[in-house]
């Protein structure tokens, strides 16, 4: 009698020989249809918009380097890059989560609306602009001018945050365990409370950075000045 | 003592009574004048062109019986389903938010009724526009408010607007007291605040990114859509080649005249270069690339009637754009409404207060009870009235030129009225030997060092 387990199988596709349209458009019959949700995918070389706008709970493992625009607007799949991110990975994500391995270039998660953005390298400027309820983890440092003018959603920051930190910021919520070279316009430094440390544990533990104190951060979110536009405030644009 | 009477009054040209009001408002509120409508002064324009008709040396066609057909494809160069439109105007992005969801599914309505497409605007895609517009283009914009693969999915095309022809080089702002609770929530932000439309993209800057941006959405909508790529008109030359170079489908090219929800004044007065001067330059820049009718040009800024319409073919767009007149026609500043306009402290065909909400017709609102005064089928009637209105005028111009289609229509078919259009427009000025404009031209052209 033989017994046979179910073990699914990893569909690999290679870009060195298979063009990004074709893996693309594999990828995206799989929305609302049956079909293999293991995906792993060899020699990216920076490609770029290497599975974006994905609809479908898939795991996509990428090994390598991705150019611009990785995952972008990525609603339910997991990515992960074994490698570094070029410019807006995870753009406009809607939903799931995208995983950077190594570092991220800059507007990593700008505009996304859901799901979880994790990078385990630093991100540079710009990360998390104009977010709109994703949640993005960093492990490392971020550029200037990152959470600019973001409207809901979460910044956690394991390293330090350059320039403008939060220019503009609206309702999102920026947390920092490092140095913040500098807040924008109308970001102020907020009492971290006990609700901030057990989501901060939440995200971290999400993010899978166990080894990083939840108690070790700072908050910084918006002073609400410039919601309406005053003369008064003129100096500060 | 003789008593003063009018004729001895002088008004300064310089400060004329609207710019001392103006002044004087200044120094009251201490903030510049935000407003709607589009440029108010006076700018060459259309009218400073005509057609030459037929006569011994061309033959018209036969006004009602020889037919001149009107169709437009837009995007025919990347996507798999280019836009198939039955007339060359079509309706420029305004969002939900500047106007109520009444005004825009009656742009839809209207827009369907004639086979052509309706545009969303900032702050996303409503159901109401996406069910009765039967060609919906989705715009991304760099505020991404709204913005949703799904949508950019369910449309029939996709514009990444990179400028409006009202405040080039601006962003937008959607004061606080248009955000309902359906709008602040279709924008991830607090009811009530003022929302700030970023003038950048947050994740491209410049040409080349503009490209790896282009790819992505077509990679994403697996290059089904048409993309076209929004531009005010300023540097139009270069931009339209750089957008070209890009990957666009469509260069949508929005002239000074163009309208908007809510910009400063001075912005919209003092800003771009006027529909007429860049038509001109963005078909130059296509034809010298050898993309002139490959990548379509759509034309908007100030077409008002038939004639401007078929101008602006004659000058090489494949279609125009409207918006300010659409809601013209579907009510706004209509004299029927002068008591409510005055009451706002303004008076019809004068109302530019549309970042204020309080339209009394129920166009630029969110207040419920002002939107409720708008009928979505009466105004999609209006408007599809008034579109093939404009569609006949134009056939009507383009028959007198002996034209079977409106694409036909030429520079050739023009001259121009002043100095001014005739260098602009680049046609002769009407009367005048084209050599000697030619000339004109080459001493003007070699004094600025040949820079278009």
């Amino acid at each position: 009698m033989s017994v046979t387990a179910a073990v699914e199988t990893v569909e690999t596709v290679d870009l060195a020989t298979t063009p990004l349209r074709e893996l693309n458009q594999r990828l995206h019959d799989l929305a609302g249809r049956p079909g293999p949700t293991r995906w792993r995918i060899l020699h990216p070389n920076g490609a770029h918009a290497v599975a974006c706008g994905l609809d479908a709970e898939l795991e996509v493992e990428i090994e390598g380097h991705v150019g611009y625009y990785a995952a972008g607007m990525n609603k339910r799949a997991t990515v992960r890059i074994h490698g570094n991110a070029g410019t807006g990975v995870a753009e406009n994500m809607m939903s799931g989560r995208v995983v950077v391995d190594g570092g991220a270039s800059q507007s990593a998660g700008a505009t996304g609306r859901g799901g979880l953005l994790v990078v385990h390298g630093s991100a540079a400027a710009r990360c998390g602009i104009s977010m709109k309820g994703i949640d993005i983890v960093v492990r490392g440092d971020v550029g200037h001018l990152s959470a600019f003018m973001a409207q809901t959603g979460t910044l956690v920051v394991c390293g330090d945050a350059g320039d403008a930190l939060g220019d503009s910021i609206y309702e999102a919520r920026v947390y920092v365990a490092g140095a913040v070279n500098g807040l924008g316009a109308d970001c102020v430094e907020k009492e971290l409370r006990e609700e901030h440390v057990d989501q901060l544990r939440l995200l971290l533990a999400a993010a899978e950075l166990d080894d990083v104190d939840p108690t070790g951060f700072r908050r910084y979110g918006s002073a609400r000045e410039l919601y309406t536009f005053k003369v008064d405030n003129a100096g500060s644009y | 003592m003789a008593a003063t009477t009018d004729w001895a009054l002088r008004e300064s040209h310089l400060y004329d009574r609207r710019t001392i009001a103006e002044i004087q408002r200044a120094a009251r509120e201490g903030i510049y004048d935000i407003r709607g409508f589009g440029a108010k002064r006076w700018l060459p324009h259309f009218d400073d062109l005509l057609f030459l008709g037929a006569s011994v040396s061309r033959y018209p066609l036969e006004g009602y019986r020889e037919r001149c057909a009107t169709d437009v494809v837009l995007g025919t160069r990347f996507a798999k389903r280019p836009l198939e439109l039955a007339i060359p105007v079509t309706i420029a992005g305004m969002s939900f938010g500047a106007l109520s969801a009444q005004a825009k599914e009656a742009l839809g309505r209207g827009a369907s009724a004639v086979g052509t497409s309706t545009t969303t605007g900032d702050g996303g895609m409503t159901p109401e526009e996406r069910e009765h517009s039967r060609l919906l283009v989705y715009q991304l914009l760099p505020s991404r408010y709204g913005m949703n693969p799904d949508d950019l999915r369910r449309a029939d095309a996709i514009e990444v607007v990179v400028g409006q022809g009202a405040k080039p080089g601006g962003g937008g702002m959607l004061l606080g007291h248009k955000i309902s609770d359906r709008v602040a929530e279709m924008r991830d932000l607090p009811r009530g605040i003022d929302q700030r439309s970023a003038c950048r993209h947050p994740d491209w800057t410049g040409p080349d990114d503009l490209e790896i941006k282009l790819h992505e959405l077509r990679e994403i909508t697996d290059w089904q859509k048409p993309i076209f790529v929004k531009v005010g008109a300023t540097r139009t030359y270069y931009d339209t080649q750089l957008a070209v170079k890009a990957g666009a489908d469509v260069i949508v090219l929005d002239g000074m005249q163009g309208g908007t929800a809510a910009t400063q004044d001075v912005f919209i007065e003092h800003v771009g270069i006027p529909t007429l001067a860049a038509i001109p330059l963005a078909v130059e820049a296509l034809q010298e690339l050898g993309m002139h009718r490959e990548v379509q040009l759509v034309v908007s800024g100030g077409i008002r009637t038939g004639a401007d319409v078929a101008k602006a073919l004659a000058l090489g767009a494949d279609a125009v754009s409207i918006g300010v007149a659409a809601l013209v026609a579907m009510g706004d500043n209509s004299a029927e409404h002068d008591d409510a306009y005055r009451e706002l402290g303004s008076a019809a065909g004068f109302y530019d207060d549309w970042q204020a909400g309080r339209d009394p017709v129920g166009i630029s609102t969110q207040d419920d009870e002002l939107a409720a005064r708008f009928d979505p089928e009466l105004g999609g009637r209006l408007l599809a009235n008034y579109l093939r209105v404009l569609t006949l005028e134009t056939q009507t111009l383009a028959r007198a030129c002996g034209k079977s289609h409106v694409h036909n229509l030429e520079p050739e078919d023009l001259v121009a009225l002043t100095i001014e259009a005739a260098l602009m427009a680049r046609v002769p000025l009407a009367g005048m030997q084209q050599g000697l404009l030619d000339e004109l031209a080459e001493r003007v052209a070699a004094r600025l060092g040949g820079n278009p």
